[in-house]
């Protein structure tokens, strides 16, 4: 076995087809994402890119009927073959397209993770956080009212309280599903700069609609149509200079 | 005529109508109360009967209903809230779980005297438990279960699938995600049917007429073997069976069970209502 910290690719995809009943949903399609970039998946509706991140955490167990064939390695292991979903859920977490906080307090929401795989001991958690409030750029917004339901908090706030949560099991891949969709500019931006800071630590798959999202946060793009991977690239030459005429078409705003 | 007053005419008819259906709920609790209340006394609440039932008080027969409600309790909710976890959570749609939905469907139109009949034929004679608390108590739970188990599975279906799918993303196993998320939301529908079934087990004569009830016992239960009196048939049998009673005993044990019975959903709704308070979603 090779060392596995030195080669670049966190996550490969081999021959990845997943379907739902008889409907084949996505690929077969193969690709590989590198350890701390921030890999965008754009692509119209049906494209097969939500489908493709929850394959990457096994979150498609969800969906009745749900078949995956081929592979996709995370640090060598193979993902689909996993029985304990569990821990690679734990790796590999999401933040999903609407903010869904619990209905707890702000605290507990965060707390909700660690507490449950006993991460840390109870003294503590009150630090594990606040770190990942301020990870997740809400500390300072929230700090003075911590024990509040979460569901008070505006949906940008909540959004980020997802990301804090999410942090707090300390995963080493993010999958980002849509973000953004239900928020504002302002907190778009929020969010935007909250994976960039990220993007040191962790390795972020990012699903957008947003094709300006991509251009501004990733550093490569990936573009999918009807469960086929048409174009993978560094972003730049994506929006720049696509080999493909439908990446060019779909980024022209000329379909989808 | 204007829209308004159509409107009015609309209103008060739905009014009325309502009233209408709150009227015998309302008669019913007067006359009671109006002819039981002045049997009640501390006497009346705690000594047992005497003079063949038609001196004394009732205090056999209230901890009698006590002890049967409880073990009905005790045992059809747990039976319950599980058989709803698993129907709801675990068993996906396949001919196993229709058949036993539909059985739980039928079940609850079963008429309770038949329910009697099956806790004589199965407690009382084949399990050899004889004529007992655990016999009748069991047979009102048998009589519960399928309420609880359809309130319980409806409260477990009403919390948002989202907030399994962001537990269970964060690594949170399925049966812990159940325990400490989907189940505390789920209390208060809960606590609904359980609330449901208390009122109904004790107040319920046919089914424990042949499994748990004396017609007089003096003292009280020695252990979940023995007979007891309880108030449903107690009054059963004042009524019935015993000539020259005073109506103010009859009317007094009734009032007795109705406040017992609403002591008890008092006291359950008022824990739903707090649950609920805190519940925002």
């Amino acid at each position: 076995m090779t060392d596995l910290a030195t080669t670049p690719d966190h996550i490969q995809v081999a021959d990845l087809a997943v379907s739902y009943g008889r409907h084949p949903a996505l690929g077969p399609l193969s690709l590989t994402v590198r350890r701390n970039e921030i890999l965008s998946i754009i692509g119209p509706a049906n494209a097969g890119k939500s489908t493709f991140l929850r394959t990457l955490n096994r979150m498609i167990d969800l969906t009745p009927h749900v078949q995956a064939s081929g592979q996709v390695l995370l640090e060598g292991e193979d993902v689909l073959q996993m029985r304990d979903v569990a821990a690679l859920r734990r790796r590999v977490g999401i933040v999903f397209a609407l903010p869904l906080a619990l209905p707890l307090s702000i605290f507990d929401n965060v707390a909700y993770g660690p507490r449950h795989h006993g991460l840390v001991p109870r003294k503590e958690m009150p630090g594990l956080v606040e770190q990942c409030l301020r990870q997740a750029f809400l500390w300072d917004e929230v700090k003075d009212r911590l024990k509040e339901p979460a569901l008070n908090l505006s949906g940008g706030q909540q959004q980020r309280l997802c990301i804090a949560r999410t942090l707090a099991v300390r995963p080493e891949v993010l999958l980002f599903d849509e973000p953004c969709s239900g928020l504002d500019p302002v907190s778009t931006a929020m969010v935007e700069e909250t994976m960039q800071e990220l993007k040191s630590d962790y390795t972020l798959v990012l699903v957008t609609n947003l094709t300006a999202q991509a251009a501004r946060v990733s550093d490569r793009t990936a573009f999918f149509l009807s469960g086929e991977l048409v174009e993978l690239d560094d972003t730049a030459k994506i929006f720049t200079a696509p080999s493909d005429q439908r990446t060019e078409d779909y980024i022209r705003g000329r379909f989808g | 005529m204007t829209s308004v007053t159509k409107q009015k005419i609309a209103f008060t008819i739905l009014g009325g109508i309502t009233v209408l259906v709150a009227l015998p709920v309302l008669l019913i609790v007067g006359v009671i109360v109006k002819h039981g209340l002045g049997a009640i006394s501390w006497e009346f609440l705690s000594t047992a009967p005497s003079d063949g039932m038609r001196e004394g008080g009732i205090f056999p027969a209230i901890v009698g209903t006590c002890c049967l409600v409880v073990t009905a309790v005790v045992v059809a909710v747990p039976l319950g809230v599980f058989a709803a976890i698993f129907l709801n959570e675990y068993a996906g749609d396949n001919w196993l779980t229709r058949l036993v939905r539909l059985a739980i469907i039928n079940l609850a139109g079963v008429p309770s005297v038949v329910y009697g009949l099956f806790g004589l034929g199965l407690f009382v004679v084949v399990l050899k438990f004889g004529a007992s608390i655990l016999a009748g108590g069991l047979t009102l739970a048998l009589m519960n279960l399928p309420v609880i188990v359809t309130a319980s599975k409806e409260a477990l279906d009403a919390v948002p699938q989202t907030f399994r799918e962001v537990s269970l993303s964060l690594g949170v196993s399925k049966w812990k995600t159940i325990r400490h998320l989907v189940l505390p939301n789920a209390i208060p529908g809960i606590l609904t049917g359980i609330i449901l079934e208390v009122s109904r087990a004790a107040g319920e004569t046919a089914p424990i007429l042949f499994t748990a009830a004396a017609f007089y016992l003096p003292g009280l239960p020695q252990s979940i073997f023995s007979q007891v009196m309880a108030l449903p048939s107690h009054l059963y049998a004042i009524s019935t069976q015993v000539p020259n009673i005073s109506l103010e005993t009859r009317y007094g044990t009734a009032l007795v069970l109705l406040a017992l019975v609403f002591i008890v959903n008092s006291f359950a709704i008022f824990l739903r209502a707090r649950l609920r308070a805190k519940r925002r979603w």
